[in-house]
């Protein structure tokens, strides 16, 4: 395919590890923000062929994972009240809330449906006006574009059916408290490519100053991923700590300015829950006042949710990169996809989904 | 004087199916007579019979039954009645059988199109004739509008076998080459992409097709067939997971040799899915001892559905519950696991 099998080209990720083990003269610590990187690192195998002294920690960047279990909850609430028909991206339907999913909810008769975009959803509330349509808008700077776009639509049409249930997060804030906790490890980061294609990476300037780190924009493919590695393993060998761009096919240093002018004309910059970590200050999104009306929290009064987390589940561990999912004493036992303890096992990009699913060791 | 002739008003003509289709009566008889006989007509169906009475068949006999619940029911490459008749035939083309007779049972929602019916029913002879099998006997039964998704059918069939091998999993070798007949993941993409109406620039048709002449040449050409297995549902890994534990071995299979489409693999990334689990209805793997694995695939490119057979891995060891192997591209061996339910799209 063009512009994918040249990344995927197995003689040039040879050159990259047999560049990154001439390069690597100390262990180091990288973290891959994103959890779509995290995955095609295990998918492919790419961490078994790097230097044994390169440690990658799975860092807090899937989307699912990190959706605080209130809002699971929020979600649940609401999807169960009659007359809604309830919208969400396909992964968030297995995430177990207190008590159950929303794909066991589906099952009892919610009208849940999986959506591809939140213009989906709009389309659905003019389609069904005696109904009212929820959509559950989560993810980072990459999703949250489209979400705006919806509620910016939905109040042009004045499209009074039609509502969200906002969780959107944003990557920087989260970098910046892994880095100032005492227990940081993290020496390096690949930053998540799909979030830079719309923020850019102007941000992360005086992230890399501040901490003296490198941050390297990296892409998705094995190539991208090698090579990333391997500009973050040179700069941590060069005693250097500069924001690069990997994936410059698809970022630029500005980012979409539209999409970003959107985000501002939609949502506030809020202090946020993230599952795992706690409150993270300045890292959430929520629709402004002006959009009131469509906030399924505000037309949704759902009362005083108690939620209840597994007290087994260490992904907050993992999310910091502080426990590798297979040192986890419920991996693989208590925790499975079938019976998962915590998001990290639910989703595609969770770190102990990966590793259940492409590291199974059943000798 | 004008002779008069009582005669009762019986609406003749419909354009959807009414609970009175399912009933029994005349109009049952109208929509068999209209749709269904013209379309399925063969010798031992216009017996009329309670059931069909069959020739004596020389061989051991195998069965099998399947239903098929599908939306959208037209789809790019089929619709649910060649699918109805495919999955049939298949399953018994998986048991070195050769296809003979298959029932034919739809159960119809209110309101369904009766031009619809008609399309599926035509489609499933067209089918039916290209895999040499009649269909002989069958059922209708309508439900309640909103009681049902349109249309389900149940098909069963029976076949002969007419050869002394033994094809199952319990055969499979160790040496034995692993061999699919065609590319991967392409009905339950081209469903998908339909069902979601997500609009991709290169049209991806389903696979839907009848394996019966490939496994029939196959056969009459003498291969030691150790094990068939066509890939539907969970596609290419959950076929292969299931039948390592069946078998208690170990499989390898290459990443490299996966015959993927660019389309079909650029919807998978897109959609965050793997096309080793997606669902397949013209596809099967084989078993064959390594030796006769080139002349195998040869005699598979000479059918329309199997020009791209190739050898995608070997069966390596024994392996008490079973274990199917990738080599990825990059030389690393992962495991493969059966995935928890359906994938579903992720969200970025």
């Amino acid at each position: 395919m063009k512009f994918v099998d040249e990344y995927r080209d197995p003689r040039t990720a040879r050159k990259l590890v047999d560049a990154i083990r001439a390069a690597t003269r100390r262990p180091w610590n990288i973290m891959e923000v994103c959890g779509g990187q995290t995955h095609s690192i295990i998918k492919h195998g790419l961490d078994q062929l790097l230097p044994e002294s390169i440690n990658l920690i799975h860092g807090p960047g899937c989307p699912v994972c990190v959706t605080p279990l209130k809002y699971i909850d929020k979600a649940l609430a609401i999807a169960a009240q009659d007359n809604v028909i309830f919208c969400s991206f396909g992964d968030m339907l297995r995430v177990p809330g207190s008590h159950q999913d929303l794909l066991s909810l589906k099952a009892q008769g919610a009208d849940i449906r999986i959506v591809y975009s939140p213009l989906d959803a709009l389309k659905l509330a003019q389609q069904n006006p005696d109904r009212d349509v929820v959509f559950f808008g989560v993810g980072f700077e990459t999703t949250a574009p489209t979400t705006a776009m919806a509620a910016y639509q939905a109040r042009q049409l004045k499209l009074a059916n039609f509502s969200l249930l906002i969780c959107h997060v944003r990557v920087p804030p989260v970098m910046e408290v892994l880095l100032s906790s005492t227990d940081n490890t993290v020496q390096g980061f690949l930053g998540a490519g799909h979030v830079c294609s719309i923020m850019g990476f102007h941000e992360y300037l005086p992230l890399a100053k501040k901490f003296r780190i490198p941050i390297v924009i990296t892409g998705f493919e094995p190539v991208d991923i090698l090579q990333g590695l391997y500009l973050c393993i040179k700069q941590l060998e060069e005693n250097r700590h500069e924001v690069e761009n990997q994936y410059q096919r698809i970022v630029t240093q500005a980012g979409n300015q539209p999409a970003q002018q959107l985000l501002q004309q939609v949502f506030d910059v809020v202090d946020q829950n993230w599952r795992g970590l706690g409150i993270i200050p300045r890292s959430g999104l929520t629709l402004k006042a002006d959009y009131a009306a469509w906030n399924a929290e505000q037309r949704f009064p759902v009362g005083a949710i108690e939620t209840i987390e597994p007290s087994a589940c260490r992904s907050g561990e993992v999310l910091q990169g502080l426990l590798k999912p297979e040192a986890c004493p419920e991996f693989g036992k208590n925790c499975t996809p079938e019976h998962p303890l915590g998001a990290t096992m639910v989703s595609s990009e969770g770190a102990c989904a990966a590793y259940y699913r492409y590291r199974s060791h059943n000798d | 004087m004008t002779e008069f002739q009582l005669n009762c008003p019986l609406p003749l003509q419909y354009d959807q199916i009414v609970m009175a289709h399912g009933g029994g009566g005349r109009m049952m008889q109208q929509l068999l007579d209209s749709i269904i006989r013209p379309a399925f007509s063969n010798d031992i169906l216009e017996q009329q019979h309670d059931s069909a009475v069959l020739p004596p068949a020389a061989g051991r006999l195998a069965f099998t039954t399947d239903s098929y619940v599908i939306k959208p029911l037209f789809f790019k490459g089929g619709d649910i009645g060649k699918l109805a008749v495919c999955g049939t035939v298949n399953d018994l083309s998986m048991s070195g059988a050769r296809p003979l007779y298959i029932s034919c049972s739809f159960i119809i929602e209110e309101g369904f199109a009766i031009e619809d019916l008609r399309r599926i029913a035509q489609s499933m002879r067209d089918t039916a004739q290209q895999a040499g099998v009649d269909i002989v006997t069958g059922d209708t039964k309508v439900v309640e509008h909103g009681k049902g998704d349109g249309l389900y059918i149940n098909t069963a069939g029976i076949g002969i076998i007419e050869h002394a091998q033994t094809i199952n999993p319990g055969n499979i070798q160790i040496g034995d080459a692993i061999i699919v007949n065609s590319d991967l993941g392409r009905h339950g993409i081209a469903i998908m992409l339909q069902r979601e109406g997500l609009d991709f620039n290169s049209p991806i048709e389903s696979d839907c097709a009848s394996l019966t002449a490939p496994i029939q040449d196959l056969l009459a050409s003498g291969f030691d067939i150790h094990c068939l297995r066509d890939l539907t549902r969970g596609g290419l890994s959950s076929c292969l997971i299931e039948l390592a534990g069946s078998a208690g071995k170990q499989f390898n299979i290459m990443e490299n040799n996966l015959p993927v489409r660019d389309e079909v693999r650029s919807a998978c990334d897109l959609l965050g899915f793997d096309p080793l689990y997606i669902a397949n209805e013209g596809c099967f793997v084989l078993f064959v001892p390594q030796a006769q694995a080139k002349a195998a695939i040869e005699t598979l490119q000479a059918h329309p559905n199997s020009r791209q057979a190739l050898q995608i891995g070997t069966v390596t060891d024994f392996h008490s519950q079973g274990r199917v192997t990738l080599q990825t591209a990059l030389g690393i061996d992962r495991v493969l696991e059966l995935i928890s339910g359906e994938q579903l799209p992720r969200i970025c």
